[in-house]
């Protein structure tokens, strides 16, 4: 059995223990005075997402139905947005049913200043292909909810269970021809993110 | 790949060096993107603190890993994942092909795995009539050229756009002359939807698994190893077992470090957490060895199973930058993967360890801190030791081991080499000397330090 090999070659090679370091200094390392949303704000921008400070969902919905033809299949994941599909109701169908999805809209309660990653679960999600296979992806977080770095991030997750969970910072992208950067690789084209 | 083998990192740096206005631009290019992580690690003020964290983080890892193993065997077990384990790369692709035999599956989408590269599953799939397309552009690109990546960040780094294009021109289908990098990317975007839409397979690498949940984190700019896994009815992930991290808070550590030091972006697009599978599907993870834990039980070298595989090594060397990825035949190329091909196989790749100016620039830039160019200089050594020395390093060694070992010959070698120096330059400035191709050699002096010292002792004295 391999399983066993190795495990035993492991043991017998490893070096002897050695204790993990301190943590705390890293979690602790926060500028109280910085002002999370600008900072996120520049970031993402940076990162190459669209960055809209909104007053309600009213305004949400204005700028969606400025940004997209009417018909197109949008699919949305907050009750406040009921004029798209609900992510609930199509859950349990088959992913590839969502190839057409011109556009998905989902909330987070977590943004972490320091990179602009937005924090998302497969409960947000409704179904784990949505943000990805969606030609544009729109993310609804409220002020109060961003940490400044990946240590509060993670303080803040937790030991919470989670099927899938991903930090999404931007729209797809891909540098690999002669490192020009462009924007819609594979995910999403763009990524609009409303914080309220 | 096959001509790789035959030849050793001077000849092909050469082959490489023919062409010098790509060797400038490859140069040129690499430092960018080095230059780009030093700019991203300055905005930190903690950037060290955390280096030498993610360091300490290894090092337990290293210390633990068995129990680490176990446990984390056992947590992605009850997450309903399916675990198997691997001694080498035959039996990692064995597992993998009868993974996708069992279902009758023949087409596979994969998103970059470097260890898939080391255990050459794509050429063993193809020989068993599975088609394995990967979806990572870059890896697109050199796979539709019938080459390895030549970067493990930037995999395609070594070819110019109008290469793309006359490649994508040929198999997708693009306009001819066609080189404008948006537009290729939206021909592979297209290609590659229709790809992920109908296989019922994917594999993807694995950047971080945590022990204490039994989840594994893979990281894109792309998005496409989520594409592939969510859209698959079975998503096998192949991970080497220094690929273990020990609780979930510690990847806020290392994604911190990874792509900081990568490319310059403060985090990667997606990094995305798998703990459990879908609803009606599979997750198999394969746990692969294949030297591994060898390299564990050697001293001087297990800081290198710290590696995250950041590239930043990479994009530092001036060997590197100048020889390309291509010259150093092995899957993971640059001073980190000259350290962990050696331990595969000494007498193959003998010649990667002296593929290096000792600089130390690279283990200036690692964000685990793996004292790199050490190790590359002590591999050095147990290679001479063992015999493997490179080919053309073994003749002018014998010549100095001797040379140095008796003081007449000392100063006689000297004393010649001084003499040929100044009246026939030619003897030395040939392509029989591989010190001199790419180099100037010096004038020599004069007299020798001995000479120079006898005298003004002489002088001194009277
Ligand atoms: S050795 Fe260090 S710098 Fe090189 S790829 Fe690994 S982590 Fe990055």
């Amino acid at each position: 059995m391999s399983r066993e090999k190795i495990l035993a070659a492991v043991k017998f090679n490893q070096p002897a223990a050695n204790p993990l370091p301190d943590m705390e200094v890293l979690n602790t390392l926060t500028d109280v005075r910085t002002d999370l949303v600008s900072k996120y704000k520049t970031i993402a921008t940076g990162g190459g997402s669209f960055v809209y400070e909104v007053s309600g969902f009213d305004e949400i919905k204005t700028i969606i139905n400025n940004e997209f033809k009417p018909g197109v299949k949008i699919i949305s994941a907050l009750n406040e947005l009921s004029d798209y599909i609900y992510a609930d109701t199509v859950k349990h169908e088959d992913g590839h049913n969502f190839a057409d999805v011109e556009l998905t809209v989902l909330r987070t309660n977590l943004g972490v200043a320091e990179n602009g990653a937005l924090w998302l679960t497969e409960k947000e999600m409704g179904s784990r292909v949505l943000p990805f296979i969606a030609q544009h992806l729109a993310v609804v977080i409220g002020k109060d909810d961003f940490v400044p770095t990946m240590a509060q991030a993670y303080q803040t997750i937790g030991d919470a269970g989670y099927g899938y969970g991903s930090f999404i910072s931007g729209p797809s992208k891909t540098a690999d021809i002669e490192q020009s950067l462009v924007i819609g690789a594979h995910g999403p084209r763009s990524l609009s993110v409303f914080i309220l | 790949m096959s001509t790789a083998t035959t030849k050793d990192h001077p000849h092909l740096a050469a082959d490489f060096n023919r062409d010098e206005p790509r060797v400038n631009w490859h140069d040129e290019t690499l430092w960018w993107v080095r230059a780009k992580r030093d700019i991203a690690a300055h905005k930190l003020p903690e950037w060290e603190l955390l280096r030498e964290t993610a360091s300490q983080i290894k090092f337990n890892v290293l210390s633990n890993l068995s129990a680490y193993l176990e446990q984390f065997e056992a947590n992605a077990a009850k997450n309903g994942i399916i675990v198997h384990w691997a001694a080498d790369a035959a039996e990692h692709n064995q597992i993998v092909h009868s993974l996708l035999e069992q279902r009758g599956i023949t087409k596979m989408v994969k998103s970059k795995s470097m260890l898939t590269e080391e255990c050459h599953l794509n050429e063993y799939l193809k020989e068993h009539g599975i088609d394995v397309i990967d979806s990572d552009l870059g890896e697109r690109i050199v796979q539709l050229a019938n080459e390895p990546p030549s970067h493990i960040v930037l995999p395609c780094i070594h070819k110019k756009k109008e290469e793309i294009g006359d490649i994508f021109h040929e198999h997708l289908g693009s306009a001819k002359g066609e080189s404008d990098p948006k537009i290729l990317t939206e021909t592979a975007r297209q290609h590659l939807r229709e790809v992920f839409l109908t296989r019922r397979a994917a594999l993807t690498g694995v950047n971080f698994a945590v022990a204490e949940t039994g989840e594994f984190v893979i990281c894109t700019n792309e998005g496409n190893a989520d594409m592939g896994a969510h859209l698959a009815e079975i998503h096998i992930a192949s991970m080497g077992i220094e690929k273990i991290i020990p609780e979930r808070k510690h990847l806020g550590v290392f994604l911190r470090l990874l792509t900081r030091s990568a490319t310059g972006q403060p985090i990667t697009t997606y990094s995305s957490h798998f703990s459990k599978p879908q609803d009606g599907t599979e997750i198999h993870i394969v746990i692969v060895d294949n030297g591994r834990s060898i390299q564990l039980g050697r001293e001087d070298f297990r800081n290198s199973l710290k590696c995250i595989r950041c590239g930043a090594c990479m994009n530092t060397c001036p060997v590197y930058r100048k020889s390309g990825g291509h010259s150093y035949h092995t899957a993971v190329a640059g001073p980190i993967g000259s350290i962990l091909a050696p331990n595969l196989d000494m007498k193959k790749y003998a010649d990667l360890p002296f593929a290096s100016t000792l600089c130390g620039s690279c283990s200036n830039v690692c964000p685990v801190k793996i004292d790199i160019h050490d190790q590359l200089y002590k591999w050095r050594q147990v290679i001479v030791k063992e015999g493997y020395s490179p080919k053309t390093k073994t003749l002018a060694m014998k010549a100095m081991a001797l040379t140095l070992a008796s003081p007449t010959l000392y100063r006689m070698g000297g004393k010649t080499g001084r003499l040929v120096f100044k009246y026939v330059p030619f003897a030395v400035n040939n392509k029989l000397n591989p010190w001199y191709n790419q180099r100037e050699m010096p004038k020599a002096p004069d007299e020798s330090f001995g000479e120079w010292y006898a005298k003004r002792k002489g002088a001194k004295n009277s």
